[in-house]
């Protein structure tokens, strides 16, 4: 069939972007983690090489290791980032459902005032969130940065998800408050199945800037024993300009984590992603 | 229309936690900020000063240069991100949602891992690899022959701004894909199937009813952009310090605030010109918000499925 023949090209092409593109976004990683296992020599004679036996050297990792609790670094970031996305997720999914389902007096207000936090970096009233911390004794606790980062992204969970639920179709909550459901039950049982897909999405959102945030942690949380990775790393690198090995081997430390994560995490969130669509 | 119910204490329940967290970590902080803005230090003290650091901001040559020197910037940073960044997004996303395409969820994957890394991460990879000393980049451009074309890019005040561009949406266009990605999935199959038996297939059902369909997704990642690109500040500080080398050219909003708030080596820091820098940038990214919101959303067909 010709049909097919052309559907064959048309594959082909998909497939070549698609490696090209994985290609150029992969790349910088993963000369990175390849060099870190390289003595120093190596890393500049042949940078692409990979680190075969007779330059294999692991000189980076034991200079960063000897410095710093790594598992340590990585559990506080865990802590952070799972209790704040939680948060953010369930505040923002009830306050995006009241926005789009209720008509009341100032709700376009409201939406705008929720809104507004989009468009300011909260870190433009930093000293003043300082203040509010240490006159409650948060300073160096995790508590401190969950409270900031619930904050910071409540607004863009709440913008996006009313869009989304404002797809929900009306005739499926009708039914159910024919049912007898009350609001609740519409929202847990009815509405939050169906915006899944815009939950995983807006998870994803989340999760980033918080995992990656260097700023607050800094500002709020500087003891060694609530520094989250980023921070670490981040002084690691600032350690050692000059040593290649060991900043290599520090970004490396610094991308494994992530990355497991979010490779166990991407299943969940695509299986998310798609389960929603189907339907 | 709304029911004559009493009070419908429902709706308080679910918008009380968000507005509370909110207002008490964001809001209020914030407006301390925007109130700092319109003080200043006088000759007798710390006094209300209205307007006046505005005007200093704007209008005396010692500021101003520097504030539309990194407000041009900052449009030139979002400009790319608009022409680079989110056309890719959309095309990746849209050859991912072709029906059966094998290895579409390691392709998904991949090419979202740099938007997981952080800025720390990015900036000094980049800087790796840009680098005259360390040589991969002339090296794989002289692979393919075109080492005369190598420049340290990131150390030249023509290049540096636009390459840090390019790793910014190297390193971001993971957003746009996927949410455009989610948008085409959920697009009914019926719609579809309609298309398909009218003889509407390929690239023109993309056109014709696939991006229709996810205008509003694109008018969402338009203005988280623009939001994104006004308040940017850690790739610029992590890969040229907060100088914004060289000399300025890559000084966007964001640095020029932080510069200017916190102090850098003989310049002392000062809360009010920051405060008022800080006040500037909000007025321009609620202006753009504004536009979209008012000008552009209000114009978005929506369709229930």
């Amino acid at each position: 069939m010709a049909k097919s023949r052309s559907s064959t090209g048309r594959t082909f092409a998909a497939h070549a972007i698609l490696i090209t593109w994985t290609v150029i976004a992969l790349f910088p990683v993963f000369v990175t983690v390849i060099n870190s296992f390289k003595s120093r020599r190596a890393i500049f004679a042949d940078p692409l090489a990979l680190p075969w036996p007779e330059h294999f050297d692991l000189v980076g990792y034991t200079t960063v290791l000897k410095q710093g609790d790594f598992f340590g670094y990585f559990q506080n970031s865990m802590i952070v980032t799972v209790v704040s996305l939680f948060f953010v997720l369930l505040f923002g999914a009830m306050a995006a459902f009241a926005l789009s389902e209720y008509r009341f007096k100032g709700n376009t207000l409201l939406g705008l005032y929720l809104a507004l936090g989009i468009m300011i970096p909260i870190r433009l009233g930093t000293v003043a969130i300082l203040q509010i911390m240490v006159a409650g004794g948060l300073v160096n606790t995790l508590t401190a940065l969950i409270l900031v980062y619930t904050a910071q992204g409540l607004p863009l969970a709440v913008f996006i998800l009313s869009e989304f639920m404002k797809t929900v179709s009306d005739d499926l909550k009708n039914a159910g408050r024919i049912d007898g459901l009350s609001e609740y039950a519409i929202f847990f049982t009815l509405v939050l199945p169906l915006v899944r897909p815009a939950m995983a999405t807006v998870a994803v959102f989340t999760m980033i800037p918080i995992w990656n945030d260097l700023w607050f942690p800094l500002i709020l949380a500087p003891a060694e024993e609530v520094k989250t990775i980023t921070l670490g790393s981040q002084i690691f690198i600032g350690q050692f300009v000059t040593n290649w090995n060991a900043v290599l081997a520090a970004l490396s430390l610094a991308i494994l984590p992530v990355l497991v994560l979010y490779l166990i995490f991407s299943r969940q969130l695509i299986r998310g992603i798609t389960a929603g669509a189907v339907k | 229309m709304a029911s004559k119910k009493p009070v419908r204490w429902h709706i308080a329940v679910f918008l009380a936690p968000a507005v509370l967290v909110y207002t008490a970590i964001m809001i209020i902080p914030l407006f301390g900020t925007l109130n700092l803005s319109l003080f200043n230090k006088g000759p007798d003290g710390v006094g209300f000063v209205g307007l006046g650091n505005f005007a200093t901001l704007f209008g005396d040559p010692r500021w101003s240069a520097s504030f539309w020197n990194a407000l041009g910037n900052n449009a030139w940073f979002f400009l790319i991100h608009m022409l680079v960044q989110n056309p890719i997004g959309i095309a990746l996303a849209a050859i991912l949602s072709t029906p059966r395409l094998r290895m579409a969820a390691f392709y998904r994957t991949a090419i979202f891992v740099p938007t997981i890394l952080s800025f720390v991460i990015v900036g000094f990879v980049w800087k790796l690899i840009l680098s005259p000393i360390w040589g991969i980049a002339p090296g794989l451009l002289d692979i393919v022959g075109l080492k005369t074309l190598f420049a340290p890019w990131l150390g030249r005040e023509e290049y540096a701004l636009t390459t840090l561009a390019l790793i910014s949406v190297w390193q971001f266009v993971g957003i746009p894909m996927m949410l455009i990605y989610a948008a085409l999935l959920s697009i009914p199959d019926e719609i579809l199937e309609a298309a398909e038996m009218d003889g509407i297939t390929g690239s023109s059902q993309f056109w014709k009813i696939k991006l229709p369909l996810i205008l509003p997704s694109i008018g969402i990642i338009s203005i988280l952009t623009f939001v994104g690109n006004f308040n940017a500040f850690d790739l610029i500080y992590v890969a040229q310090g907060a100088l914004a080398g060289p000399d300025f050219s890559t000084d966007i909003l964001g640095t020029f605030l932080y510069r200017t708030f916190f102090g850098f080596q003989l310049q002392l820091g000062d809360p009010y010109m920051g405060s008022a820098i800080a006040g500037a940038m909000f007025g321009i990214i609620l202006l753009g918000v504004c536009v979209y919101l008012f000008g552009i959303q209000t114009r978005l067909r929506r369709y229930q499925f």
